[in-house]
C-alpha cells in the first residue's frame, strides 16, 4: 500500500502529463487542419499530371523506344524502396505502420533473391529500419529543421531517385507512405513509381482525345516523367504530413483520456487510504481513552 | 459567356487561379501561342516567359510548366508561376543574377542555355 504522500505525488505527475498530452493534441489539431488543406490542395496537381502522362502514353508511337522511366528497364532485379516517415515520435502507430509494411515488402524482396536498396526520409523510419536492414540503407534524408515541407524538398528526393535510376542502380522504385483518408484512418501504402504504374487509372477515363503535341510525344514524356517522380514524392509528403498530425491527434486524445481515468482511480485510492488512516487514528485515540 | 473557356493554373501546393476567360497568351516551348475557345486538344511545354490573360490584363511569370488544353479547359501545371504584381525589383534582380550565374557555368547544355537566355530576356523586359 503506497503512502498518502506517494499517491499525492503520483496524481500530480499524471495530471501534469495529461496537461502535456492535451496541449499536444491541440497543437496537432491546429496543424492537422493546415496539413489537410495542403494535402487537398496538392491533389489536383498530381492527379492532372498523371492524366496528362496517361494521355501521352496512349498516343506514344513506338512503345519499344519509350523512355525507361515509363516502361522500366526490362529487368526485375534491384528494388529501391523509399520509406517516408515522420521526424517526430509520439504519434501513435504512424511510423510503426509504415515500417511494418515496408519490412514485409523487404522480406519478400529478399526472399525472392533480389537486391534491395533503401532510402529513408524522416529520422524515425531510419531508427526503426536500421536494426534489421541497416546495411541496405543507401541514403537517409531528414527535414527536421524545416517547418513546412515544400516542393523543393520533394524535388531533392525526386532528383536523387532519378540520378540513381540513370546510373542503372535499380530497376523498380517503390514509395512507402501513409495515405490520409480521414483523421482516424490512415492507410499505409506502397506505391510503385518507376516504372510508372498506370494500370489502376486506365479504366477510369476512357474518352481519349487526339492531342496535338508540341514538341513531339517522346520529348514531352522525357521531360515530364522526371517531374512526375518529384510530384509523386511531393504528394506522398503531403499525405504523410496530414496523416502524421491526424495520427498524433488521436494518440494524444487517447492519452489524455487515459490520464483522466488514471487520475480518477488514483484519487479514489487516495481518499480511501486517507479515510482509513483517519479511522485508524480515531480507533487508537478511543481505545487509548478507554484504557485510562 | 459563349466564347469563354476555363483557365486554370495549378502549382504543386495550391491552385493559383481559376477563371473563365476569352483569350490567354502562353510562352510555349516553340514560341508564343494565343489560345482561344475550341482550340484543338494540345499538350506542350512552357519556356520561361509571361502568361497573359487578355480579359483582365493579368500577367504571370513562369519558368517552366506543362500545358494541357482539352474540352475547353486550359490547364497549366507549373511549380514556378508567380503573379507579376507580386514580383518586385529586388526579387527580379535576384532571379536575373541567379540565371546569369548559371549561364557562366561550363557544364551547361545548349537546351538549358536556350531556356536561361529566355528567362533573362523576359525578366529584363519587365517594366516594374
Amino acid at each position: 500500500m503506497p503512502s498518502l504522500d506517494d499517491l499525492k505525488k503520483r496524481i500530480k505527475s499524471v495530471k501534469s502529463t495529461q496537461k502535456i498530452t492535451k496541449a499536444m493534441k491541440m497543437v496537432a489539431a491546429a496543424k492537422l487542419r493546415k496539413a489537410q488543406e495542403n494535402a487537398e490542395k496538392g491533389r489536383p496537381y498530381s492527379k492532372k499530371m498523371q492524366n496528362i502522362i496517361l494521355n501521352l502514353t496512349r498516343s506514344i508511337s513506338d512503345p519499344k523506344n519509350a523512355p525507361k522511366l515509363l516502361v522500366g528497364t526490362g529487368n526485375d532485379k534491384t528494388y529501391l524502396c523509399v520509406v517516408l516517415t515522420a521526424d517526430r515520435g509520439l504519434c501513435g502507430g504512424f511510423n510503426t505502420n509504415i515500417c511494418k509494411l515496408a519490412k514485409t515488402n523487404f522480406k519478400k524482396i529478399l526472399n525472392e533473391q533480389k537486391n534491395l536498396k533503401i532510402i529513408t526520409v524522416g529520422s524515425k523510419g531510419f531508427d526503426q529500419i536500421k536494426r534489421e536492414y541497416g546495411k541496405f540503407v543507401i541514403k537517409k534524408y531528414s527535414f527536421k529543421e524545416k517547418k513546412q515541407i515544400t516542393f523543393e524538398e520533394a524535388d531533392t528526393v525526386g532528383n536523387e531517385i532519378i540520378r540513381l535510376f540513370n546510373k542503372n542502380e535499380f530497376d523498380k522504385c517503390i514509395l512507402f507512405f501513409n495515405n490520409f483518408k480521414n483523421v482516424i484512418t490512415q492507410i499505409p501504402q506502397a506505391q510503385q513509381i518507376i516504372p510508372a504504374d498506370n494500370k489502376s487509372s486506365e479504366t477510369t477515363e476512357e474518352n481519349s482525345l487526339l492531342y496535338e503535341f508540341e514538341p513531339d510525344e517522346d520529348e514531352i514524356l522525357e521531360d515530364l516523367l522526371p517531374k512526375n517522380i518529384s510530384t509523386q514524392v511531393f504528394k506522398a509528403f503531403l499525405e504523410n504530413a496530414a496523416s502524421e498530425q491526424g495520427s498524433r491527434m488521436t494518440a494524444m486524445d487517447n492519452a489524455t483520456r487515459n490520464a483522466g481515468d488514471l487520475v480518477d482511480k488514483l484519487t479514489i485510492n487516495y481518499n480511501r487510504s486517507r479515510q482509513a488512516s483517519i479511522t485508524k487514528e480515531l480507533i487508537e485515540i478511543i481505545s487509548g481513552a478507554e484504557s485510562l | 459567356m459563349s466564347d469563354k473557356f476555363t483557365f486554370e493554373i495549378i502549382s504543386p501546393d495550391k491552385s493559383i487561379m481559376k477563371k473563365d476567360t476569352t483569350e490567354v497568351i502562353i510562352p510555349a516551348y516553340e514560341g508564343e501561342m494565343g489560345i482561344l475557345k475550341d482550340h484543338i486538344p494540345l499538350i506542350t511545354f512552357l519556356r520561361p516567359g509571361k502568361i497573359k490573360i487578355k480579359d483582365t490584363n493579368e500577367e504571370f511569370f513562369v519558368e517552366e510548366g506543362i500545358v494541357e488544353f482539352a474540352n475547353n479547359n486550359l490547364l497549366i501545371l507549373s511549380s514556378t508561376a508567380k503573379n507579376i504584381s507580386e514580383i518586385n525589383k529586388g526579387s527580379k534582380e535576384a532571379l536575373i543574377a541567379n540565371a546569369e550565374k548559371r549561364m557562366r557555368e561550363s557544364e551547361i547544355t545548349d537546351k538549358e542555355k536556350y531556356l536561361l537566355s529566355y528567362k533573362i530576356n523576359t525578366l529584363k523586359n519587365f517594366s516594374l
